[in-house]
């Protein structure tokens, strides 16, 4: 039985939504996890002329439009036949998420999304975000993968606010204390620590628009890690990447801190752990590097 | 923030709809969820502040300071009805000159600029971004979703 599912996992092919960060400033999360999935033998395939999930902007100016936009992609999923759709972006994914939960409640706003997208709806695949992929792949076989233990990792795995919450809608992990990738971490090798701010917020979609909301939380955020002395930062976002990442010198220049705290995602480390190097996985193209 | 989460839901209640409508807190919000996840009595405080955000904005009310967040997610909008996609360089030029109208401070315009020979130099600048097909269709959704004109 067991030398079967390692041959079904040999070819593994799930659906795959990028939504727009990943194939926008946030492309090196993309080569991160198609390098990392490409190792494990997890085929990514991106659904066909797939579109905006309308994040934060239409949740914020137009509840029908928040749920219209990822309707239309679960709907294009469905049709090429994915009963499961990797969303690496947890807002892309609780947009979906949401959407599903919506039409479920069976008020008819299932036909009347059908008929705004232009396609038949269902609703019934299962979404996916980044730690969901490799709990799929199983934590064993991951172990077992292992070339490179992590041994001198000590990281802060940071979860910010969409892969948990809102609870009833991601049904994923504990929403206070998840542990979910410390779980993976470990697996690897690596140690992580415990710390105060795995679930609170970033600030987001705020980073243009509202950029001294983003500083101050991201300050608090990395502070918080280095106190509990974690290296690293680990996270399965491309927002928290941005905000961590590309906007630490702005945090360090408003409150005059050094803080070199390096951001993987946390495919990254389960590349690196499997033996890929840092220029495979983008790791490179960071802003904040170990050099 | 003017009013914490839990006063926005409680002027609500009052009736004193104007005043948080008005309000800056609706606009800093950042949607993390928490407000909702840790309420007690189970009221969807986040879902409160979107609905509130899209009355203030079909009514006008949207205050003076928060203008610059209304813009940025006016113009993502936009953005993605014309191309399906973000085009991430597009929405920034349209973000900027959109608060440059508003405020009238020039020095907007080249804030951030420094960041974006860093983001060449890592690959993460993209001038001709990915654009949907069928864009169309995705005008005929944004249309279909519009709403109708308010008093």
């Amino acid at each position: 039985m067991r030398e079967g599912a390692e041959k079904m996992s040999a070819s593994v092919k799930i659906g795959y939504y990028p939504g727009c960060a990943l194939h926008g400033s946030s492309n090196d999360y993309e080569q991160s996890l198609r390098a990392c999935l490409g190792l494990l033998d997890v085929q990514l395939q991106e659904i066909n002329d797939w579109i905006c999930c309308g994040a934060t902007a239409a949740h914020a100016l137009n509840h029908k439009l928040s749920l219209a936009l990822p309707a239309r992609n679960l709907a294009l999923a469905e049709r090429d036949g994915h009963k499961q759709l990797f969303a690496p972006c947890p807002m892309c994914s609780m947009q979906l998420l949401k959407v599903q939960k919506a039409v479920a409640a069976g008020n008819g706003l299932r036909t009347e999304l059908s008929q705004i997208v232009e396609a038949d709806l269902r609703g019934d695949g299962e979404i996916l975000n980044l730690i969901q992929v490799f709990q799929t792949i199983g934590l064993d076989k991951l172990k077992a993968a292992v070339k490179e233990p992590l041994k001198s990792i000590n990281a802060a795995c940071y979860y910010g606010c969409l892969l948990t919450r809102p609870p009833e809608i991601v049904h994923f992990d504990d929403f206070e204390q998840p542990k979910s990738m410390e779980a993976i971490l470990a697996a690897l090798g690596a140690k992580t620590v415990e710390w105060n701010y795995k679930t609170e917020c970033c600030g987001a979609g705020m980073t243009m628009s509202s950029e001294d909301t983003v500083l101050d939380l991201a300050h608090k955020i990395l502070s918080n890690a280095a106190v509990h002395g974690a290296n690293c930062v680990v996270v399965a976002c491309p927002m928290c990447h941005v905000n961590l990442d590309m906007k630490q010198v702005a945090v360090e220049q408003c409150y005059h801190e050094k803080m070199g705290m390096v951001i993987y995602y946390l495919s990254d480390l389960v590349g690196l752990a499997l033996g890929l190097s840092a220029e495979q996985l983008g790791v490179n193209r960071h802003f904040v590097t170990k050099a | 923030m003017d009013l914490a989460p839990n006063q926005i839901i409680r002027t609500v209640q009052l009736g004193r709809t104007t005043t948080a409508l008005r309000s800056r807190a609706i606009w800093e919000c950042v949607s993390c969820q928490t407000c909702s996840t840790r309420c007690p009595k189970e009221v969807d405080c986040a879902a409160v502040m979107d609905a509130l955000r899209e009355i203030s904005l079909a009514e006008g009310m949207v205050a003076t300071s928060e203008q610059p967040v209304v813009a940025f997610q006016q113009a993502f909008l936009d953005n993605i009805r014309r191309n399906g996609r973000l085009a991430e360089l597009e929405l920034i030029a349209q973000f900027k000159t959109a608060v440059f109208f508003h405020t009238g401070r020039p020095a907007f315009l080249l804030k951030d600029a420094g960041l974006a020979p860093e983001m060449g130099k890592r690959k993460k600048l993209h001038l001709l971004p990915g654009k949907v097909r069928d864009r169309k269709l995705v005008e005929r959704i944004f249309a279909k979703c519009a709403k109708g004109p308010k008093k």
